[in-house]
């Protein structure tokens, strides 16, 4: 190992940049004769919008325009798409209603698009929004998903049944009958996983810009996938070709999902700054966040564990209502299914599983991927009843753990939930957690703890989840619109420096370093010598972005395989230049050798020759190196892991603190143990946040209450501990670098591990369940109510 | 219109401004200075922080003429040239930034704490951040680097 090339923790590349005030997010970004946007929003959950009078506000000072959905109906423009298909039981397609990026007739949600006021600063816009008239008539809104599938329950569209979306299911109902018949033990929960807001510190921002001289629209958004942004937008709304497209997403503040989807105020801002031939300025404000972005998990859970009398998983039910909210985002439908109900056999040997999912609209923002994206949902749950199940029989957690862990020889394993794991040791991780956690002095410690007058727990979770979001041909076949591989090109100059065009976006995850650290590595070249471009469509071949922990396990590989593209093409060319056959050249460490000679080249000479080809076999060799690859694994990635939490409650006013956090991940090949460092900590941050402070309320009215960092308790460093990360590997079997993916594990693995951890501290009491987030309050009131029952 | 003055990074700037313009606004967009960021509108998240006569301040909280006479430091005055000042390097050197959003807060921010506690310790550097969001990296890091750049900067 170099210090520069895998397995190193190389300091990153982009921080000079970021730490000096260099960045280039989108809201440094100003345009010449740039305007500037304020969306009008609805104040109500569900409303008729009778007429919309713009007039005075036309005439405001400065000014520029004011469009509505009846003018970008009029002029053709199409509703924000979902890039993903669910099938219902029955085989009938999910409910798709339509999706206007400014409504025509009716709002869905408070904070739906209604107006856009254009004018030459941002205050102008803001105040002559306040002239526009639109008169509401207020409707019936449903919030309640229970309520929601009720009959005679308010519709969000009139056109969609008991506003469920789509009634799914996976799995062979009979062979779980079966299981639970022979049941000796069964274990039931119900659970719902909080709604939680991303809450990427960068807000969303658009600049629309349009070219009269060329016809070609630019857009300059926060976006996790501009590809993905230009080909939904540009086919599907607006009707732009590709080559007049361009869309740009340079330095992203954060995205953790909530900027992957195609927003309206993308579409809005490109098509108004062809109407008024002058770039346009959108940026929210935080407010404008919390009920315009999308929102995360909101699932409502049924699930029974069969077990046998020793604890052996026999058969899993699980049952789910899932919030859509007003609208499908562009992935929304696939989070509950796929990303979810696939992920339900965990680590275990549970040979019989049964999901159903019913996903339902509601007057509420959208729901889509946050952070782990239906994983968290079903790595809660089932951690959640397997310790519950563990409780009721009298065994140890960790003991009905072990007892059902698929065991390290027998992978490949296939689900019966569909998914084929290819790698893993779950034992390894956990045994190594067990280890660094010092789960054999918790006894001393809880005694300590309960002398100082303090509920001392230690809670488990042991996960796997699915990354990569690819294959293509198994994500077509399970719904998807689009391909999910990923692309890349690397460019050699001629002086042998190296720039990389990736597909991936980074908005945190240091592409630009381990990226580099790839190249460095492949063609023994210097790390300074190369830099990696991305999130420009205008620069970038293609790609299709930033989500589902992908940027290694499938960009990584698309440049790898160009890497080797670049290297079989380098061997040529040395070959011819050393007059000798290719099979003959050896390439180590940046020098093509003819074998058992030494005779040898440099890989900056041998790009110097590619570009200065004066005496090539033209017919049998190019010019140039420059390759370019797209790669389309042949499976999923699996990183799992075991994560333990140690917590300590006060009785006396239900504050959980969490003193010890312990996460050990297998997330295959590590390039950058700084950097995996650092992901599996803001996941398990982010984890924390749900399990103890995290929650997206609305009041039955569709109002959204927790709608600013006032009211939506987001995490801060006194909240949190130290976060304590180790490795145990096992490789990826499908990919050249073994990888598997870092960026979600934290957020799947997390939230169990602190939740059975304070059921733990609080089974004294005889408290057994608690919901997320266990604040104070819920934890106090728990503690009341048990010492009440007696 | 009023006129405001005030120095920033050492350099005397003016600027005509509407009243309620925000210190934020007046750096970011008269003065064309971006490294100051906004992540909030209710002054929780303290990315906008600078510091104003040495105190770091939320700029989204400060009214550009209320720094009228100030002495202004952002994020783009820490660097002596090339080299990145004691703390910022320690958060480079500790990974203390992911997507960097909230980074020129969080430096500024840490900078005013260790001129006011030369060594804190890991629960003084906690509870000093109250008023910074950060949602990457679990501020682990960060605690880290605050603590290693107070070292560096001879506390």
């Amino acid at each position: 190992m170099t210090d520069t090339g895998i397995g190193a923790a190389v300091r990153r590349k982009e921080d000079h940049r970021f730490l000096t005030g260099r960045g280039t997010y989108t809201d440094d970004i100003n345009r010449p004769g740039q305007t500037y946007a304020h969306i009008l929003r609805s104040p109500h959950a569900h409303a008729r919008i009778k007429s919309i009078d713009v007039s005075a506000a036309a005439k405001a000072s400065g000014v520029v325009a004011v469009f509505t959905g009846a003018d970008m109906a009029a002029d053709g423009v199409g509703g924000l798409p979902c890039g993903w298909q669910i099938h219902s039981k029955d085989g009938s397609p999910m409910a798709e209603p339509a999706h206007p990026p400014l409504v025509t007739d009716k709002v869905c949600h408070v904070g739906d698009q209604v107006a856009v006021i254009i004018a030459e600063s941002r205050t102008q816009a803001k105040d002559a929004a306040e002239k526009i008239n639109v008169d509401y008539e207020e409707l019936p809104a449903v919030i309640d998903m229970t309520a929601a599938i009720k009959d005679g329950s308010p519709l969000t569209h009139d056109d969609v049944a008991a506003n469920i979306c789509y009634d799914w299911h996976l799995g062979e109902k009979e062979p779980v009958d079966e299981g639970f018949a022979k049941a000796k033990h069964v274990a039931k929960i119900d659970i719902v996983n909080n709604r939680l807001i991303a809450n990427a510190i960068e807000p969303r921002v658009a600049i629309g810009d349009y070219d009269p001289s060329s016809g070609e629209y630019t857009l300059y958004t926060t976006s996790q996938n501009p590809h993905v942004i230009r080909l939904l937008m540009g086919a599907f709304v607006l009707q732009i070709p590709e080559h007049k497209l361009r869309v740009v997403a340079p330095d992203v503040g954060g995205g953790f999902g909530s900027k992957i989807y195609h927003y309206a105020e993308e579409a809005i801002l490109t098509w108004a700054a062809g109407k008024v031939k002058r770039p346009i300025k959108w940026t929210a404000e935080r407010s404008e966040s919390f009920i315009s972005d999308c929102h995360g998990r909101d699932h409502v859970t049924h699930a029974e564990l069969a077990l046998d009398g020793d604890g052996k998983f026999l058969a899993l039910r699980v049952s789910t209502l899932a919030n859509m909210g007003a609208y499908l985002s562009t992935f929304a439908p696939c989070i509950p299914t796929y990303l979810h109900g696939t992920l339900l056999a965990g680590v275990y040997t549970t040979p019989a599983i049964y999901v159903e999912v019913k996903a339902v609209f509601t007057n509420t923002v959208p729901v889509d991927a946050y952070r782990g994206a239906g994983r968290p949902e079903a790595s809660y749950l089932l951690e959640r009843l397997v310790d519950r199940a563990a409780r009721e029989m009298g065994l140890d957690p960790a003991d009905i753990r072990r007892k059902n862990f698929i065991p390290a020889d027998a992978f490949p394993y296939q689900t019966p939930v569909a998914l084929q794991y290819d790698s893993g040791d779950y034992t390894a991780t956990f045994d190594a957690a067990i280890k660094i956690a010092d789960v054999d002095g918790f006894a001393a410690r809880k005694a300590a703890a309960g002398k100082a007058g303090k509920l001392r727990g230690l809670g488990y979770s042991t996960y796997v989840e699915a990354c990569g979001i690819a294959p293509s041909a198994v994500a077509g076949a399970l719904g998807a619109r689009a391909g999910l591989y990923e692309s890349a090109e690397v460019r050699v100059h001629p002086t042998g420096s190296v720039t990389v065009f990736a597909g991936s976006h980074s908005h945190g995850q240091g592409h630009e370093t381990t990226f580099a650290q790839l190249v460095s590595d492949s063609l023994g070249i210097p790390f300074e010598n190369v830099d990696v471009v991305h999130g420009d469509t205008g620069k970038v071949q293609f790609g299709m972005g930033t989500y589902g922990s992908r940027s290694l396990a499938v960009g990584g590989e698309a440049i790898m395989k160009a890497l080797g593209k670049v290297i079989d093409k380098a061997t040529k060319i040395a070959a011819h230049v050393l007059e000798t056959s290719e099979a003959d050249i050896e390439f180590k460490d940046g020098q093509f050798t003819v074998a058992g000679t030494d005779k040898s080249m440099a890989f900056g000479d041998v790009a110097l020759t590619a570009y200065v080809p004066h005496n090539f076999p033209h017919e049998t060799l190019e010019p140039g190196l420059d390759e370019s690859a797209f790669y389309d694994p042949a499976n999923f990635t699996f990183p799992a892991g075991c994560h333990i939490c140690e917590v300590e409650v006060d009785p006396e006013t239900g504050v959980v603190e969490v003193i010890d956090f312990t996460a050990v991940d297998d997330v295959g090949r590590v390039i950058n143990p700084m950097i995996v460092e650092g992901q599996v900590q803001g996941g398990v941050a982010q984890g924390i946040g749900q399990a103890l402070l995290e929650e997206c309320v609305y009041d039955e009215s569709g109002q959204l209450v927790t709608g600013s960092y006032m009211d939506y308790t987001m995490p801060r460093a006194s909240n949190l501990p130290n976060i304590t990360v180790a490795n145990e590997t096992t490789l990826c079997a499908h990919n050249s670098l073994g990888v598997k993916g870092c960026g979600e594990v934290g957020a799947i693995g997390s939230p169990p591990a602190v939740i059975n951890a304070v059921v733990d501290a609080l089974s004294d009491f005889g408290v057994t369940d608690i919901a997320m987030p266990a604040t104070p309050e819920k934890v106090w009131r728990a503690i009341q109510s048990a010492q009440a029952a007696g | 219109m009023p006129t405001v003055s005030m120095k920033v990074n050492g350099v005397d700037v003016s600027g005509d401004v509407e009243a309620r313009t925000l210190l934020v606004q007046f750096l970011r967009e008269t003065l064309d200075m971006t490294g100051t960021h906004v992540g909030c509108d209710t002054s929780q998240c303290g990315a906008c922080c600078v510091l104003m006569n040495g105190d770091s301040v939320k700029s989204c909280s400060v009214l550009a003429v209320q720094a009228e006479g100030a002495e202004i430091t952002t994020i783009e005055g820490l660097a002596n040239g090339d080299e990145l000042h004691p703390m910022q390097d320690a958060f480079r050197q500790n990974h203390g930034l992911q997507c960097g959003f909230c980074t020129p807060g969080m430096v500024i921010s840490a900078i005013d704490l260790v001129s006011k506690n030369p060594k804190p310790t890991e629960k003084e550097v906690r509870e000093w951040l109250e008023g910074n969001l950060c949602r990457c990296t679990g501020y682990h890091n960060i605690v880290k680097a605050i603590q290693a750049g107070a070292q560096a900067m001879g506390g």
